[in-house]
Order: structure tokens, then C-alpha cells, then sequence
């Protein structure tokens, strides 16, 4: 047993904090909208210039003017502003941005992270993402605790090209939830039918007390 | 002195050569300058660098240029979406300058604004960071990165008064302002040109001193990812 998409999507909404500005990334981020905590009012930054970003269209209503950082049609909300790219990146550089949260293909126990390129493989591009881990108040990943092969991705060193150095905050993962701390990461919470045992198992970094 | 052209090509006469840098606006097919990278298509010219978040799709956007070999080099931060690129770059026949999504859009502001470089921490411990200088402010490590001054910009706005003064509409704008100011010259596409007065003064988005030449015409606007949610 452990989370699924959905459910680590809704234990990442609980990291939402009231009246914050907030950004979301491709993948499983992208669920978190659907589990906000009733009484939490957050406002979705959408870096190709956006806040306040509302739900899918309704088909019939898609605009080519409104898309997501995703390329994805969406809406907009009584209290969306729009800006130039320039202007959102001064907002997520300059700290404005209370959180993102992310996908990760590896993140280390120091807090680096890797989620844009795989050597060999297709290199797309980092889009947003140095970015925001570099700018914004607190970094939360959500991501599956190993891979296919059954491998850690939570590690001592990522081995894959960083996106950042220290930026992570906080792993949501299938298994649980897990601090950066000094010397490591910190068991906060385990997943529904996980036991520490499990949870140590599939963590090759180093947990501390 | 008249700004507005009949056709894009016309509003680009004089201004294309082979190898110059181009800033183009747009974020993935959204608020691009399809007709200008039409006409700079068909106008031949080669061995061209843009600055562009995205590189199109295969047959929409800078994609159509990339068919035709037009494109020495991108500078962008997600080329993901088009497949005749990645065929390109991995056989070695486009060169790939990949830049943080913020760190392209400051770049071109920067340039606009006559900043040849500033520190952002944006990189720094990544690959993006290997040869540029690092400075400590405040006890933290920022790298150095350069503003873009374009030869040409190629941006799309949604109305434009005869003197260039611009508004967007909605995530169309993304890119096209700072790709706008930090080009030598800046030709713009809308699909609308109004008269001086039209415009609230207040709500202009763009002044038209970033806009050298308009041309006014009809968009396909295409949808890259159509998601929409049960009525």
C-alpha cells in the first residue's frame, strides 16, 4: 500500500497556506487544485504570465490567448491579473512566490534536485524550473519514491544534471512525507499502509532522527 | 512618419539578413508572430540565432523555419514540442543555447534597458552556471548573465495604435514585451491597428517607442494542449 497520484496530490494541498501566491508544475502539481483545503483561498502563479489561474475551459470556451505553463487552455478568475515574462520571473527571483510545487526525477538528501534532462535521453529544456527553485520561499517535490526498476530517487547525490543546489524543502512521496534537514532527511509522515521499515528501505539517503 | 505596413513582409523590407540575432515573442504557440516568421521564411534569409522561448512545433511557428534550414541556433529554455528540432540538433545542425525560462526573459528586458549583465541565482550549482563568473552578495553566490541587444525583434500584440503603443490580451503577452525592447528594431504584428485616442493611455501595455513597424492581420492562433473540463 501507498499514496496514489490523487492522494499525494491531496497531502501536498495541505502544504497550502491561506492567502499565499503559489506555483504549480507539470504532472502530478497539477492535481493539487482539486484538494484545497476548504477556507484556504491561494492564488495559482502561472509563469508564462499569469496569476490567479482558474479550471479547464469548458469546451466550446478554450482561448489560444490563455494557456498555462503547460500549454494547456484554462480560465480565468474575478482576481486574475496578467504580466509579461519578464515580470513574472522578477516575482518568482524575487521571492514573491510563497511556494512551488514540483515533480522530481531525483532529489538528494542536501536538497539538490533533478527534474530537466537525463543524459542521452531527449533534452527538452528546463523551462521554469531553475528558476522557481532558486526564487521561491519553500520548495515542496512531489514525486514516486523509486523508479520502474524499483531504484531510490531519493539519494545521498543525484547523479542526473541538478536544476538546483539545496532548494528542496520538502519530498511528498508514494511512501510519505520527508523534511531537508541538517545531516539528512527527517521521517515526517508515512503514507497510508507504509511502515517506517518500508519507507527506510526505499530511501537510499541518509535519515535522521 | 508612417509605422503601419500592408503585408509582413513588406513591414520587414530592408531589415533581413543572413546570420543576424532575432528575438521573437511568444510562449509555445501563444502570442508568436506567425506572419512575420511567414514572411522571414519566405524571404529565404539563412543561418539565423533566435531568441525564443520555444522553437514551435514541427509545421507552426519558428518550426516553419526550421523545415526549411533557416536556423543556425536557438536560445530558449523548452524546445520539447517539435520533433524536427531535436532531429537537428542531435545530428549537430543547430546549436542549442539553452537558458533559464526568467534568465532568457531578463536578458532581453536587460538589453532593452541597456544592462549588459546582471546577477541572478538562477543556475548557480547547474550546468547553466559552467564559465560564467560568480559573485558573492550577501553571503550568497549569483553568476553573471548577459543581455540580449537583438539585430531584429518579431512580436505579436493584440491592438496597436498607428504609433505602435500596444496592449496583449490575456497569456498572449508573455515574451513580446522584452523581446520587443531589445531589438535595434522591432516589427510588430496585430490584429488590430486603431487610431491615436483609441487606446486608454492608461492601459497600454507596451509604449510605441519599442515599435518601429505594424502590420495588421488575421491569425490562425493555434492550440498546442486543448484541455477543457466537463460542462
Amino acid at each position: 500500500m501507498a499514496w496514489d497520484r490523487n492522494q499525494m496530490a491531496a497531502r501536498a494541498a495541505l502544504e497550502l497556506q491561506d492567502g499565499t501566491y503559489v506555483n504549480l508544475g507539470i504532472g502530478i502539481p497539477t492535481l493539487v487544485p482539486n484538494f484545497i483545503p476548504e477556507g484556504v483561498h491561494v492564488t495559482l502563479q502561472s509563469e508564462n504570465g499569469m496569476l490567479g489561474m482558474g479550471p479547464f475551459p469548458i469546451a466550446g470556451t478554450e482561448d489560444p490567448d490563455l494557456i498555462n505553463a503547460g500549454k494547456q487552455t484554462i480560465t480565468e478568475l474575478p482576481d486574475t491579473s496578467y504580466f509579461d515574462s519578464a515580470t513574472s520571473f522578477g516575482m518568482i527571483r524575487g521571492g514573491k512566490i510563497a511556494m512551488a510545487i514540483l515533480g522530481a526525477m531525483e532529489v538528494a538528501e542536501n536538497g539538490d534536485l533533478a527534474n530537466w534532462m537525463i543524459p542521452g535521453k531527449l533534452v527538452k529544456g528546463m523551462g521554469g524550473a531553475m528558476d522557481l527553485v532558486a526564487g521561491v520561499g519553500r520548495v515542496v517535490v512531489v514525486m514516486d519514491h523509486t523508479n520502474k526498476h524499483g531504484e531510490s530517487k531519493v539519494l545521498k547525490y543525484c547523479t542526473l544534471p541538478l536544476t538546483g543546489t539545496g532548494v528542496v524543502n520538502r519530498i511528498i512521496s508514494n511512501l510519505g512525507v520527508l523534511d531537508v534537514v541538517e545531516g539528512g532527511l527527517k521521517i515526517v509522515e508515512l503514507a497510508d499502509g507504509v511502515t517506517d521499515a518500508e519507507l527506510r528501505a526505499a530511501t537510499e539517503a541518509t535519515i535522521v532522527n | 512618419m508612417n509605422k503601419v505596413y500592408g503585408s509582413a513582409a513588406e513591414a520587414l523590407d530592408g531589415l533581413l539578413r543572413d546570420d543576424m540575432l532575432i528575438a521573437a515573442g511568444g510562449f509555445g504557440l501563444c502570442g508568436i508572430p506567425e506572419l512575420l516568421l511567414a514572411a522571414i521564411r519566405d524571404s529565404g534569409v539563412k543561418d539565423l540565432t533566435f531568441a525564443s522561448n520555444n522553437a514551435g512545433v514541427d509545421d507552426f511557428g519558428i518550426g516553419i523555419l526550421l523545415q526549411t534550414r533557416q536556423v543556425r541556433k536557438m536560445m530558449s529554455s523548452y524546445v520539447g514540442e517539435n520533433a524536427e528540432f531535436m532531429r537537428q540538433y542531435l545530428s549537430g545542425e543547430l546549436e542549442l543555447e539553452f537558458n533559464p525560462q526568467g534568465t532568457l526573459a531578463e536578458r532581453m528586458r536587460a538589453g532593452g534597458c541597456g544592462i549588459p549583465g546582471f546577477y541572478t541565482k538562477t543556475g548557480v550549482g547547474t550546468q547553466v552556471a559552467e564559465g560564467k563568473e560568480h559573485k558573492e552578495f550577501n553571503g550568497e553566490t549569483y553568476i553573471l548573465e548577459r543581455g540580449i541587444f537583438a539585430d531584429l525583434s518579431i512580436v505579436k500584440a493584440w491592438k496597436a495604435d498607428t504609433t505602435g503603443n500596444a496592449i496583449f490580451r490575456k497569456t498572449a503577452r508573455n515574451f513580446n514585451p522584452p523581446a520587443a525592447m531589445c531589438g535595434k528594431v522591432c516589427v510588430m504584428e496585430v490584429e488590430e491597428i486603431v487610431q491615436p485616442g483609441e487606446l486608454d493611455p492608461d492601459c497600454i501595455h507596451l509604449p510605441g517607442i519599442y515599435v518601429h513597424r505594424l502590420v495588421q492581420g488575421t491569425h490562425e492562433k493555434r492550440i498546442e494542449q486543448r484541455t477543457v473540463r466537463a460542462a
